[in-house]
């Protein structure tokens, strides 16, 4: 007889075998961190079972178990190993093993030279992920794969996170799309996850077994699995146990059960872990902290009975809604804060149902609506304006302290902040995609740990030694709660150091600011987060100063509209509102249907919502084209005609044959250079396509690192369809140094950029089929080039002259320069255009690749189509002289960023919009730059963080605000 | 006082008179090896101080002062020196501080740039930093590196590395526990010693010290036990310092491995030759090639030397560069060199063909070259040698001891099942 514990992050597994290993006994239990107590409970219920187990081998195993075992002397197994264990024994035959657990994912190949797979750091939980998007979608996890059984529609979601995922699928709820299609994209994402984390260029074939909580209920994950992997996995009996059975068949050592019991009763963890002073000393501070924050009200007053004209204002947030109505006066007549389950429509019929029956003869003079669902309630309800979601917080702070200088509103989903200067928005902060933090993040732990989020935040106010958990995204921080946990820390330290680490995140992540004096003194605080008095705590103490929270902070978004509202229907002489009647409301009717927009390549999938009386809405699209089914406005965007110009660099009829480029990263800007020098030298030039659409998964299963940025990880794609296109020779230089433009202190191309054909060489397996040429080359010497390179090539095709090559490099050269040329020459054109009809010109700096549209995300259309021109940084940046920077000057792409944020400070109509990549470890260093450079010239900086997906209702908030205070 | 100066640029310089009054600082690495370097400046008239902190606080204060998606040494090595500045132990108006610049494509050239951002916004303005580098950046009136300045600086990584070396393959198995660390202890001494009297750096004086430091701990009393051996390769912060990996040696150590490092030596030759393999393939100086040629040969004797020390022992000899080179030939381009470029792709190949196949690949979070160079290769050097057991592990202020351990205790289990099988065949041959 021998026994198994499996300790994992969110349950805990116990088994008995017999000495012929079978299994008598087995339990599964969610530990809510209580573990000792669960490990106290589960021993008892063993005993009593099987009576004859309390004195035999045991051994523990899992991520949680790791520091119980060691402290209470039990032999630990680590558990991916215990799993091979297991699968030996009962699993022989087997090739391959997906095992998800609560935060960890695992493939095990068993056969063809064994290797074990754990996700990495920042892979994000998978169980604890699915947990989160059920949370999102209000619905129980069997529910969950009972929607996606039927579904009709994948969507793209994320995978790289669960942050990410929930950014993707907030805004399709907001658009109205199916829970079932929702449910199964989720799934889908799962499964890109594990692949793209842990195939790392393997392919998963063979006997391919599944394991752990979520595959064995989840009968529609597996077959996701199925479909994408192109096999049939078995999911065993005893699937969620292989890990405590592998522990039990290493069990060596006997272990008496009363003497367990007693040591982790008394394993408390060492107490040593870092914390915080409390928030509050005593009692009495807490009363004077309410009674202050409690000066910062709003007038109320009954809604029946009030006879004057209202306002309302909406504010349809990612996980909750808000709605006001307001009277002449500013007072509050009636309000409402319901959580937002996917579809903000239903709940604002409600709203207004419930209105129209408290206030039948309501005069309603004018409304306006903000938030993620600002369009769809705006054409779903007639409401007259909307607003973005910036503007309103603003006007609403001003109301509560109108000298403000610095508003900070914490919501469910995201983060907003910006500073005031003159009366106008300055300087806006938004969270990126993977700094949560938020509100919903407190709400996911509470509700983890088995708290309400009330109950939880209270906890944390009396905490003595709130745990210092960092700032960081979510996944870990559950492995630094874990940590805290397992050093003793008590919840309260725990709920108070979660409270902490939300105000650091927004601080140092999202602000990245150092002392209050850069917010300013007059700080307004909101958001339904700051309602959570250990959040504002914490915020006052992190900054030292005190600061005004409004009493309906969690209504200030809705609040700011109708006061938006109230002033813009003076202004316009507005009488009557256009909102829904109560008996337009009987008739209200709202279908949602999925089409392909199909007018372009891009091929969106919307969302369309029908109302009673034939109005569409769309939702979804990229551009307004399903909507006008006019193209969006290309003249004056330098992006569209980058790509037309490189699309003109067709392949020519060569005597020696085809070469293939992969564009992206070094090659992207390079394609006039190459394709000249190549076509003169008598080969055909083809290359994968500018638009890397449908191309990104096709190289998933060999990325090998799965932090570096998209990018890099399309270009996988890139070689992958050349491949299959059949072409037979692949150039992909390695670059260290990039041409000298004369702006920086070196000429370097980031390590990534520059090294990358050497990833794609060790990790796709396909390029063994092939001829892959990846010459370190250097073009920015271009008196050296032509010998060099003739060396090189000279190694894969015979009969070339050095003569040739000199030609043909000299004519590169040329035709590079000539490239450059016309974007500047275009680009020049745009701003005289721009500056003749009176428009904005936005740069749109990043690198030569974010020219992709897969990688830009369209953002360069949704410029146009918010009213502004666009040109690149390459236009300007010739345009000033070296100068001085506060950091090492040394690559050429970002001595461009540099050189055009000098440029834009000393012109009136134009701004500079940053793309950066997720990952980009260099950005790291050139955004901070870059706004120094632009804040010195007293112009705004915007930075917009792209990956994968990128969540276009971030950036449309953000992009409007910009030209909100333009 | 010493009068505050700055160069045309606004730069803070380090002044003569500021040497004579103030207080070096600079951020411990590997811990043989900088004490010995420590040393070296003091000798020179430098009042350095290594900063041997650690602690939490340190990554909390990085991430207040920099960017927070700058990697992990950066924030530590930063946080360290305002933690420091901020602790009150030091006269802010007499202290300076030192790093390292490569000059190097990756963001590890721009550290003390972001390091002097992060004075600023600390409020630190007064406080000079000195860039230490064989480039000639950043000059400073009062900080001048000589040649026999950097002959002691090469001696003291050769003595750093062979402690080390040794070190790592006695200590485990040393029979009365501590003797071996004492042995380091006395030999940084003595090594001090000699160079304050202006001895032990020469070429011959380097071979007679080499000799006695192998005699020395040749006499330490062995139990050769089997057990798990261990590389690590990786970033040359994280890869080195406590601070930067949550101890890892000591974590290893505790799970009874023996530990193999390469030493920084191989790093050293790595940084030279790129200045050779620069002008082989994209053209170049002749006479610049000759004189980096010059400094590789005098490296290179040097590396014989303490290799035929550690076999006269029998000892493992330390990774020659000329040979770690050799192994990654055709598997990754000697071009590639930025960061720790194809040095770590070569290391992870060497230990695993002597014996260390076990190998914990570290690196911060998100670091470029590593995608490349760790994380990218992987998967070859599995098809070059089949039995390589590497595990790759993020540092970062927010990856936590749990997640890394299990980790590493994922690899370990293979190492040990692969170990109990060896022995078992050597049982029965």
């Amino acid at each position: 007889m021998r026994v198994g514990i499996d300790v994992g992050s969110t349950t805990v597994k116990c088994v008995v075998l017999d000495d012929c290993n079978r299994l008598v006994y087995s339990t599964y239990e969610r530990h809510f961190s209580q573990i000792t107590q669960k490990i106290a409970e589960i021993l008892n219920a063993a005993a009593e079972a099987v009576p004859e187990c309390v004195n035999a081998p045991l051994a523990m195993s899992g991520s949680a178990g790791m520091g119980i075992a060691q402290n209470c002397g039990v032999d630990f197994v680590q558990e991916v190993y215990a799993t091979r264990v297991a699968a030996n024994t009962f699993l022989p035959g087997t090739d391959a093993i997906i095992e998800l657990g609560g935060e960890d994912a695992k493939i095990l190949f068993l056969t063809g030279g064994m290797e074990f797979r754990m996700n990495g750091t920042c892979a994000g939980g998978t169980g604890a992920f699915i947990d989160q998007m059920a949370t999102l979608l209000d619905v129980e996890l069997g529910e969950l794969n009972t929607l996606a059984a039927s579904y009709e529609k994948i969507y793209t979601i994320a995978s790289r996170c669960g942050v990410f995922a929930k950014t993707d699928i907030q805004p399709l709820l907001n658009q109205g799309a199916r829970k079932n299609d929702i449910a199964a994209s989720i799934f889908c994402a799962v499964v890109n996850q594990t692949v793209a984390g842990l195939a790392q260029g393997r392919e998963i074939k063979g006997n391919v077994v599944y394991l752990g909580g979520p595959l064995t209920f989840m009968p529609e994950l597996r077959n996701r699995f199925d479909i994408e992997l192109g096999t049939k996995g078995a999911c065993p009996e005893n699937s969620l146990y292989y890990v405590a059975m592998g522990a039990a068949l290493c069990a060596e050592n006997a272990v008496d059960f009363n003497e367990l019991r007693e040591k982790t009763a008394n394993y408390s963890g060492s107490g040593n872990f870092a914390f915080n002073p409390p928030l509050f000393e005593t009692e009495k501070d807490y009363a004077d902290f309410t009674e202050r924050h409690g000066r910062a009200n709003v007038k109320t007053a009954e809604l029946k009975g009030y006879n004057g004209g209202t306002y309302i204002g909406i504010d349809a947030g990612s996980t909750t809604v808000k709605a006001v109505v307001m009277g002449e006066n500013n007072e509050i007549l009636f309000s409402k804060y319901l959580p937002n389950s996917g579809n903000p429509v239903p709940i604002i019929k409600e709203f207004f149902e419930e209105l129209y029956r408290m206030a039948p003869d309501i005069k309603i003079t004018a409304g306006a609506v903000t938030g993620y669902g600002e369009e769809i309630i705006k054409n779903a309800f007639g409401v007259d304006y909307g607003i973005v979601e910036t503007v309103a917080h603003f006007t609403a702070a001003k109301f509560f302290m109108p000298d403000v200088e610095f508003v900070i509103d914490i919501g469910g989903q995201d983060i907003k902040c910006f500073k005031v200067h003159a009366g106008a928005i300055d300087n806006i902060f938004l969270n990126e995609a993977c700094s949560s933090g938020c509100g919903s993040f407190l709400q996911t732990f509470a509700n983890a740990l088995g708290y309400s989020i009330e109950d939880f935040s209270k906890l944390g106010l009396f905490g003595r030694h709130p745990v210092d958990l960092g700032s960081r995204c979510t996944v870990f921080m559950n492995s630094s709660v874990k940590q805290a946990q397992k050093d003793g820390a008590t919840i309260e330290d725990i709920s108070a150091g979660l409270s902490l680490s939300v105000v650091k995140n927004a601080l140092y992540k999202v602000i990245r600011a150092s002392t209050p004096d850069e917010l300013g003194k007059k700080i307004v605080v909101q958001g339904g987060t700051f309602l959570n008095d250990a959040v504002l705590r914490a915020f006052e103490q992190e900054m030292g100063v005190q600061v005004v929270r409004p009493t309906i902070a969690g209504l200030m978004g809705a609040y700011g509209a109708a006061l938006y509202a109230k002033d813009k229907a003076k202004t316009d002489g507005t009488k009557k509102s256009s909102v829904c009647t109560a008996d337009e409301l009987t008739s209200f009717v709202h279908k949602i249907s999925v089409v392909n927009c199909g007018m372009c390549s891009n091929n969106c999938r919307l969302t369309v919502n029908t109302f009673a009386d034939g109005r569409k809405f769309i939702g979804g699209n990229r551009c307004e084209k399903p909507i006008t089914k006019k193209s969006p406005d290309t003249e004056l965007n330098i992006y569209e005609y980058k790509q037309q110009l490189l699309e003109s660099y067709k392949p020519v009829k060569g005597s020696r044959g085809v070469v293939g480029l992969p564009m992206g990263l070094n090659l992207y800007e390079m394609l006039p250079f190459w394709h000249t020098f190549f076509t003169k030298l008598g080969f055909e030039v083809v290359h994968s396509p500018l638009n890397s659409k449908n191309i990104y998964r096709k190289g998933t299963h060999t990325i090998p690192s799965d932090t570096v940025c998209f990018p890099a990880k399309l270009i996988h794609g890139h070689v992958q369809t050349l491949i299959d296109d059949g072409v037979k020779t692949i150039f992909y230089p390695c670059l260290s140094y990039n041409i000298d433009e004369g702006l920086g202190d070196n000429h370097y191309n980031c390590p990534v950029v520059a090294y990358y054909p050497e990833v794609i060489k060790s990790n796709m397996s396909d390029i063994e089929k092939i001829t892959f040429i990846n010459p370190y080359l250097g073009i920015h010497r271009p008196k050296d080039f032509p010998k060099k390179a003739f060396t090189a090539l000279s190694e894969y095709f015979q009969g070339l002259t050095q003569r040739e090559v000199n030609d043909a490099s000299k004519a590169a050269y040329a035709e590079y320069k000539a490239y450059l040329q016309k974007i500047r020459e275009k680009g020049e054109e745009i701003i005289e255009k721009s500056r003749a009809s009176g428009k904005q010109i936005i740069v749109l700096s990043g690198r030569p690749y974010h020219v992709d549209p897969e990688i830009n995300h369209g953002i360069d259309r949704l410029i146009s189509s918010l009213g502004a021109s666009i040109i690149s940084e390459d236009v300007i940046s010739s345009r000033v002289n070296k100068f001085h920077t506060g950091v090492l000057n040394q690559w050429t792409y970002h001595s461009r960023l540099y050189a055009a944020a000098k440029y834009v400070g000393t012109q009136k109509d134009m701004n500079l919009v940053q793309l950066v990549s997720f990952g980009c470890g260099v950005d790291a260093i050139t955004t901070d730059e870059v706004r120094d450079i632009l804040e010195k010239s007293g112009k705004i900086y915007t930075q917009i963080k792209i990956d994968e997906i990128t969540n276009l209702g971030a950036v449309k908030i953000r992009l409007r605000s910009l030209f909100a205070t333009l | 006082m010493a009068k505050l100066k700055y160069d045309k640029n606004g730069r803070l310089l380090f002044t003569k008179e500021m040497k004579k009054e103030y207080t070096i600082l600079f951020p411990m690495m590997a811990p043989i090896h900088f004490n010995i370097v420590r040393n070296v400046f003091l000798h020179y008239g430098y009042n350095a101080v290594l900063l041997d902190t650690d602690g939490p606080e340190i990554a909390q204060t990085g991430l207040k002062y920099v960017h927070n998606d700058t990697c992990y040494p950066a924030l530590l090595v930063i946080g360290q020196f305002i933690h420091a500045l901020q602790s009150g132990k030091y006269d802010l108006d007499r202290t300076a501080l030192m790093i390292t610049q490569t000059g190097g494509g990756c963001r590890a050239s721009n550290y003390i740039h972001l390091l002097r951002k992060a004075l600023r916004k600390a409020g630190f303005e007064q406080v000079p930093v000195v860039s230490l580098n064989l480039s000639g950046m950043e000059k400073n009136s009062g900080f001048r590196i000589t040649l026999p300045m950097v002959l002691r600086i090469v001696s003291a990584v050769v003595y750093g590395d062979m402690l080390m070396l040794l070190n790592n393959q006695i200590k485990p198995y040393e029979v009365r526990q501590g003797e071996s660390a004492e042995l380091v202890d006395r030999w940084t001494e003595k090594l001090t010693d000699q160079f304050a009297r202006g001895l032990g750096y020469k070429t011959k004086e380097i071979e007679e010290n080499l000799d006695k430091i192998c005699a020395d701990f040749k006499k330490i009393e062995v139990d050769r036990v089997p057990k798990i051996k261990v590389g690590i390769v990786g970033e040359i912060y994280v890869k080195y310092a406590r601070l930067g990996n949550n101890d890892l040696e000591r974590f290893l150590e505790e799970q009874d491995c023996e530990i193999c490092l390469p030493g920084l030596m191989g790093f050293g030759l790595f940084k030279v030759d790129n200045r050779l393999e620069d002008c082989k393939l994209y053209g170049g100086s002749r006479i610049k090639y000759r004189a980096v040629k010059f400094l590789m040969d005098y490296l290179t004797r040097i590396e014989e030397i303490m290799a035929q020390s550690a076999v006269k022992y029998g000892f493992t000899p330390p990774y020659e560069y000329k040979n770690t080179k050799k192994a990654v030939k055709d598997v990754i381009g000697y071009g590639s060199k930025m960061g720790e470029g194809w040095l770590l792709t070569a290391e992870m190949i060497e230990l695993a063909e002597t014996g260390f196949e076990n190998i914990v690949c570290t690196q911060p979070f998100g670091c470029l070259p590593n995608h490349i160079n760790g994380k990218g290769m992987i998967r070859k050097i599995r098809s070059i040698n089949p039995k390589a057991n590497i595990v790759a592990i993020d540092y970062d202020p927010g990856a936590t001891y749990v997640n890394q351990e299990n980790r590493i205790k994922l690899m370990l289990a293979v190492a040990k099942e692969n170990l109990s099988a060896a022995s078992a065949v050597t049982e029965e041959l």
